[in-house]
């Protein structure tokens, strides 16, 4: 459903700090398939995010979703139907707007239901307060809270269900656990498996959690300096310790993963 | 005495419709918009030009709409020409000038004489002069509040107040931050305008240089409301503030008018210095914590 076709980035083309962030980058992904993306820092994971949600257009290639060319449309129109959480909470939510304002605006990527002078009416309220009721943090009675007096776990639990209210076509978390505390983390990646499950989203999440990029979803790749060196299917992953990973990850990339971040949270 | 409160009132109306559209430029959309000067004497100078040719009531619409176009060049300078947004409303401020002179048929002034206005419309009806155009420009001020309060909470009211609190968010939730810049802007002017036109006819008069300072009296006046009512807790507290502390200041301006404690020449210079230091003020008050703890701990 998510085709890459060649795709390259290179930041400050010329200059002595030109980086090439993704270097003629190959992808398909299928429809419902959960890919975790592991790689050490710099590989060029969040500018593959970047390049898939339009935050910048790529240098060269081409980037397809459902069919449709995607390549020049500019992030807000793809953020119709691409959802995306970053690691900092603080990221996609506005801190001096209610939890539900904050959820009107995300609602309307629903399209014609909602028209620019319409108001939040009592039945768009009693769907917000279902769906803030599935996240179990007692957030359905605090909607005219101002988000930014919540917790970073509460803010990413809100993040998230602002993201796939209306359910998108594709899903990008971009570590979107990583600056929680461990049981906040624990909560949110729960909520994050259920909502991907119940709407059969096709969700690519990068971590830095060797265990965890082993056992979510249906597909692993490994990146490094902005190429794809390793994509491990459910059956070939099952088969591999983080041991064997790590193994491959050196036959393939030519070095070793170096990243202290990876090794200490093995 | 019961001038000074009147004048107070009255003139606190008017401009606290400039307070309003600073409110949603600078404090929603989080931009410090310079057209406000030159769009102010525009709207002035469409609506008393309107006048002399009978037209006072035409005259207030088409100064909203030369002062939402005003916004319009602003917006699109900062937002699809990649001009820096203060730059942007020097530029068309700068243009304004020419502009507003050619309003006036390359004149710096204008000047009603026996015409009509909103206002002589007003007294025609019968009632008190003075108490007529208090009670009009309170009507005119209340309605734009309301209309203000009602907007932002609109969809598209709400996706400005997000643009100026987290415009990365807004681009996630398939708003385009330009457009909602531009509407946001756009409302902000037609504002100044309409004080502007209101302004014109009371005084009978636009000049070209009566926009001077504007931006500023409209900010302090922004600052001390949110001060005297308490803090900027909610979009219906933040929007009365408008109107309060205009009327404060110009109660304050209006003593000193009839008292002279200060020649009147200095208020300029007074009201830029209220105004940097209320802007200035969590910045101090920050710098004078640290010092403090600094020298308990030295």
């Amino acid at each position: 459903m998510l085709t890459l076709e060649h795709v390259s980035k290179t930041f400050n083309p010329g200059t002595v700090n030109e980086k090439k962030a993704l270097d003629d980058m190959c992808l398909e992904v299928r429809d419902g398939d959960y890919i975790t993306i592991l790689g050490s820092n710099g590989a060029g994971k969040s500018t593959l995010f970047n390049a898939i949600s339009g935050v910048f257009l790529a240098d060269e290639g081409r980037i397809m979703l459902d069919g449709k060319n995607i390549t020049f449309e500019p992030d807000f129109k793809r953020s119709k139907y691409i959802g995306r959480l970053f690691q900092d909470p603080l990221k996609g939510t506005a801190p001096h707007m209610t939890i539900e304002e904050n959820l009107a605006l995300a609602f309307l990527r629903a399209g014609s239901t909602t028209a620019a002078f319409s108001r939040i009416t009592g039945k768009d309220r009693e769907m917000f307060r279902d769906h803030l009721r599935q996240l179990d943090m007692g957030l359905e009675d605090r909607m005219q809270t101002q988000v930014g007096t919540l917790s970073g776990g509460q803010r990413q639990a809100l993040t998230l269900l602002m993201a796939t209210i209306v359910p998108p076509k594709l899903l990008l978390l971009d570590e979107h656990t990583a600056a929680l505390d461990p049981g906040a983390a624990e909560k949110i990646m729960a909520l994050t498996d259920r909502i991907v499950s119940e709407n059969h989203t096709t969700c690519l999440m990068i971590t830095h959690n060797m265990h965890q990029g082993l056992s979510t979803g249906n597909r692993t790749l490994m990146m490094a300096d902005g190429r794809i060196v390793l994509d491990l299917n459910k059956e070939e992953r099952e088969k591999l310790t983080i041991a064997d990973l790590m193994q491959k990850f050196r036959e393939n990339a030519g070095s070793d993963l170096a990243d202290d971040r990876i090794l200490l949270s093995v | 005495m019961l001038f000074i409160i009147q004048t107070a009132l009255t003139l606190g109306c008017v401009y606290s419709l400039v307070a309003l559209a600073l409110f949603l430029s600078y404090r929603v959309l989080d931009i410090a918009d310079l057209t406000t000067d030159g769009c102010f004497v525009l709207g002035m100078a469409v609506s008393v030009t309107a006048a002399i040719a009978g037209h006072p009531v035409l005259g207030l619409l088409l100064a909203i709409i030369a002062g939402g176009t005003a916004g319009f060049v602003t917006a699109f300078l900062q937002t699809r020409m990649g001009v820096p947004s203060i730059l942007a409303g020097i530029v068309t401020n700068t243009g304004l000038y020419t502009v507003n002179l050619m309003v006036m048929g390359f004149s710096s002034n204008a000047s009603l004489l026996k015409q009509a206005t909103v206002f002589t419309m007003i007294r025609d009806l019968g009632i008190d002069n003075s108490w007529g155009q208090l009670l009009l420009v309170a009507v005119i001020a209340c309605l734009a509040m309301l209309a203000m309060k009602w907007f932002l909470g609109t969809r598209l009211g709400l996706s400005i107040r997000a643009t100026g609190d987290n415009r990365e968010m807004v681009a996630a939730s398939s708003i385009d931050p330009r457009y909602t810049i531009t509407v946001g802007l756009v409302i902000a002017n037609c504002l100044t305008a309409l004080s502007g036109g209101l302004v014109g006819q009371m005084q009978k008069a636009a000049d070209i240089n009566s926009g001077t300072g504007i931006v500023v009296i409209g900010l302090a006046s922004l600052i001390i409301g949110e001060t005297v009512i308490g803090g900027r807790r909610s979009i219906g507290r933040n929007i009365a503030a408008c109107l309060v502390g205009n009327i404060i200041y110009l109660f304050i301006y209006a003593l000193i008018l009839q008292t002279r404690i200060l020649p009147i020449e200095c208020l300029k210079l007074m009201t830029a210095i209220i105004v940097a230091l209320a802007i200035a003020a969590p910045t101090l008050q920050k710098n004078a914590a640290l010092m403090n703890r600094a020298r308990r701990e030295m």
